[in-house]
């Protein structure tokens, strides 16, 4: 193997309440294809970003073309040829591809810009890596797969010796990816590093020379991809053998519905009709984009409901607002943790009170002794770990600040609990206990209705599974039926 | 447990600061120590204080109330006019310009709520509305001939504590106990730090947002009695720049402009500096003009301090 290009050495960071490298070494050579794996949260993004300039590490070093440094900036790392086409493009949508290539050293004539120039160079580019977009074509106008390429082009054109990629076929259509591989390879060829990010093991697989695996932001393992399979890069991923994962569950579901949907329309979703029993947990499966979040929003008064009709209990409600919904019963722990779910710069107790206030309250004027105990209360039932509940929540760690989320709505005394996607960003033993927790819930008589991307933890925790795509329920699975390839077939409108 | 030190230290260091103001005049002017130097200093702040009230919650969510001097101003000729021209008596011509003052404040509140129009426009637009009303109502002219009981409220003393400076106290404790113990509070600083979260909790967004303007609206109003009680006379001119004596303030006081955190106590160190500041530099003669320069680099030295620990410095 030729030496390296790129590499580093025992990193660390850390934030308030969390570490997010511990020690985490990686290397690259010239034309290899080095994929980065993990689970959210393991620290593949932030180590990239140590690269980048974007992170500073505490301690470790980086080393670029044997040259050494304990930290990067952006300026520097692109000197250094470094370049991160990150899952958010950094594109100008209103200027054109070749435009965007050149954005922020434009080629100049005078104060002018160079527009022939730079578009002659971009087609250069763009013909380089058989890469088939006219350089004049506004951003906007592309598709993602095309703007990534504008991306890869403009780190191309900078002469990247590194190409980092985060999740680049995340976005991407089957056809696009294929493409996408076919660009990366020629890179390869050409002699640039290439660090893929990815969750799919099977691009992984066809792609990569090397793998290495990093597990809450510590270093786990690198492998070569030749000598190596799926299961034993998801063991190592989560440390743990797959079965162990979800906490054995006994079926406590009753006869009794608790919610239940007739042909709803609304909120892009088409004739959806169900019904959820007490005591039972309700995955909702599908790909992203599929309306099951959109779903979500309707019941719990986020979205207006167009046609169609919804009980809780048997009596219609209408929720016109999330307040109403929490007044009625039901509660959204949303996908989105940091923007929807908890209030990040606000202490533990305030957070848990945070949908009861009124009723604690007299003359508006908090009781303090019962906002204490109620706070006091589900921290010990949720088991959140926190200094006190004075803490911020932004201090605490990912999983910490679920429970936290959790804790307001069982202060409220939800019913009906809509998981959306409960556990992203979470790492592995907060995963788990969050999956005990829901099992718990449902023992107590609770209803829960769990938006899941991820199959397994679908699989583990449903008792039932209803997939969705294009706005529609497209298949309906119950325990002793499920299996991931039906979901699939479900999932993506094959039956 | 070192980083909790630096957190309580930052906390704290506004009260330094006062400290040392204080400290400092004392020794460079013989006469700002003294017990009526020092109850003037109190009586000057006093609308500053309590105009900040409002302004308060308003930063906290996030926004801004550029209306107050105007309000200020509105309320100086409004109240004025109502009692001289009009000879309604003073307190339901007090309560009449209040309520109009939280109606001002609504309509920015809903404005902002409904429309998602930025507050900086928004209440820029009704600065302006209500100086032109205050105008055209006053024709320009100040209106004197005030009530008699009216000086009391700005001139008056209880023992030896001027009533503004009674009013300002209690002003400030309705404000606390607002802040901090009543569910407003809380939703002020859930909605200041995260409006979507806040909204997913039950919080009604809209209707918390005008109760802030509201808020602001009213303390603006009051403050605009005591000076018109202090001046004596409506001035249309009254308010006029008022508005960002205030956000200094609050904002010195360490209210986030980015909204989401800030402390009541902290603001009330706040308006002391700037009241001591000015008070201590016409005792050594600093020229208004000076003055001007100085409130100036201290706005931009409190914003500055606030954003850099939020945002860090670009390198």
């Amino acid at each position: 193997m030729a030496s390296s290009v790129l590499e580093l050495q025992h990193i660390k960071k850390s934030y308030p309440g969390v570490t997010a490298l511990d020690d985490v070494s990686f290397d690259i050579a010239p034309g290899e294809i080095h994929a980065l794996i993990g689970e959210n949260g393991a620290g593949k993004s932030t180590l990239m970003k140590t690269c980048s300039g974007a992170v500073v590490p505490d301690s470790g070093k980086i080393v670029v073309d044997g040259e050494a440094f304990a930290s990067m900036t952006p300026q520097l790392s692109i000197k250094k040829g470094i370049s991160i086409i990150y899952q958010e493009f950094n594109l100008v949508g209103e200027l054109s591809a070749a435009e965007n290539i050149f954005l922020g050293r434009p080629i100049r004539k005078g104060v002018f810009i160079n527009k022939e120039a730079m578009e002659e160079e971009a087609r250069r580019v763009f013909q380089a890596l058989n890469i088939d977009i006219r350089p004049e074509t506004l951003v906007k106008d592309l598709t993602v797969g095309y703007q990534q390429m504008v991306e890869i082009a403009k780190a191309i054109q900078q002469n990247a010796k590194i190409l980092i990629m985060d999740e680049p076929s995340a976005p991407l259509t089957g056809a696009e990816v294929e493409s996408m591989f076919q660009v990366i390879r020629k890179l390869k060829e050409a002699g640039v590093a290439i660090v893929y990010i990815s969750h799919r093991l099977n691009e992984i697989f066809e792609l990569s020379d090397r793998i290495t695996i990093l597990r809450d932001g510590r270093y786990i393992k690198t492998v070569k991809t030749k000598d190596t399979n799926t299961d034993e890069l998801v063991m190592y991923m989560v440390g743990r053998a797959l079965t162990e994962t979800y906490p054995p569950r006994s079926e406590v579901r009753t006869e009794e519905v608790v919610f239940e949907m007739q042909n709803v329309c609304g909120n892009g979703d088409k004739d959806l009709s169900f019904q959820i029993r007490k005591g039972e947990i309700l995955g909702l499966g599908g790909l992203i984009g599929a309306g099951r979040t959109e779903a979500a929003e309707m019941i719990f008064g986020a979205a207006p409901v167009q046609t169609g009709k919804m009980f809780l209990k048997g009596k219609e409600i209408r929720p016109g607002s999330p307040r109403e919904a929490i007044r009625l019963g039901i509660a959204l722990v949303p996908e989105d943790r940091k923007r929807q779910g908890a209030l990040l710069g606000i202490d533990v107790k305030s957070n848990i009170n945070m949908a009861v206030y009124p009723s604690i309250s007299k003359a508006f004027l908090i009781n303090r002794k019962k906002e204490e105990q109620t706070a006091e209360k589900y921290k010990d039932e949720l088991r959140i770990k926190t200094p006190s509940l004075l803490q911020q929540v932004k201090n605490l760690s990912g999983g910490n600040q679920q429970k936290v989320v959790l804790g307001k709505w069982l202060a409220a005394n939800a019913e009906l609990l809509i998981f959306d996607e409960p556990t992203r960003g979470i790492d592995v033993g907060a995963k788990y206990e969050i999956y005990v927790l829901m099992n718990e819930l449902v023992r107590q008589g609770k209803t829960i209705l769990l938006i899941s991307s991820e199959m397994e933890e679908l699989m583990g925790m449903s008792d039932r599974i209803l997939v969705m795509a294009e706005g529609r329920i497209t298949g309906e699975l119950d325990r002793e039926e499920f299996d991931q390839e039906v979901i699939m077939s479900y999932a993506s409108k094959l039956v | 447990m070192q980083k909790q030190m630096i957190e309580v230290i930052k906390d704290k260091a506004i009260f330094l600061v006062l400290a040392v103001m204080i400290i400092f005049f004392s020794l460079v002017t013989k006469t700002f120590l003294t017990l009526d130097n020092l109850f003037n200093v109190a009586r000057q702040v006093s609308m500053l204080g309590i105009a900040s009230i409002g302004m308060i919650f308003v930063i906290l969510l996030g926004g801004i109330d550029l209306s107050t001097g105007s309000i200020i101003t509105f309320v100086n000729i409004v109240t004025a006019y109502m009692m001289v021209k009009m000879d309604i008596s003073m307190w339901p011509a007090i309560l009449l310009t209040l309520m109009m003052c939280i109606l001002i404040g609504l309509f920015n509140g809903f404005a902002v709520a409904t429309f998602n129009m930025p507050a900086l426009i928004v209440t820029f637009a009704t600065q302006t509305i209500f100086a032109g009303v205050a105008y055209m109502i006053s024709g320009g002219m100040p209106i004197s001939g005030l009530p008699e009981e009216f000086a009391v409220i700005g001139q008056g003393y209880v023992g030896v504590v001027p009533i503004p400076v009674l009013i300002m106290i209690v002003a400030f404790v309705l404000g606390g106990v607002i802040l901090n113990k009543t569910y407003f509070g809380r939703y002020f600083y859930a909605l200041g730090g995260n409006e979507e979260a806040a909204k997913l909790s039950g919080i009604r967004v809209k209707a918390i947002k005008m109760l802030v303007f509201a808020l602001s609206g009213l303390f603006g109003g009051i403050a605009g009695i005591v000076m018109l009680s202090r001046t004596n006379s409506g001035q249309a001119t009254a308010g006029r720049g008022y508005e960002f004596d205030v956000i200094t303030a609050v904002v010195l006081g360490g209210v986030s402009l980015s909204g989401g955190s800030g402390r009541m106590l902290n603001v009330v160190a706040g308006v002391l500096i700037l009241g001591v500041l000015s008070n201590g530099m016409v005792l050594m003669n600093v020229s208004s003009y000076a003055q001007m320069v100085i409130k100036g680099i201290i706005l931009l030295l409190a914003v500055g301090f606030d954003c850099v620990q939020k945002k860090g410095i670009e390198k």
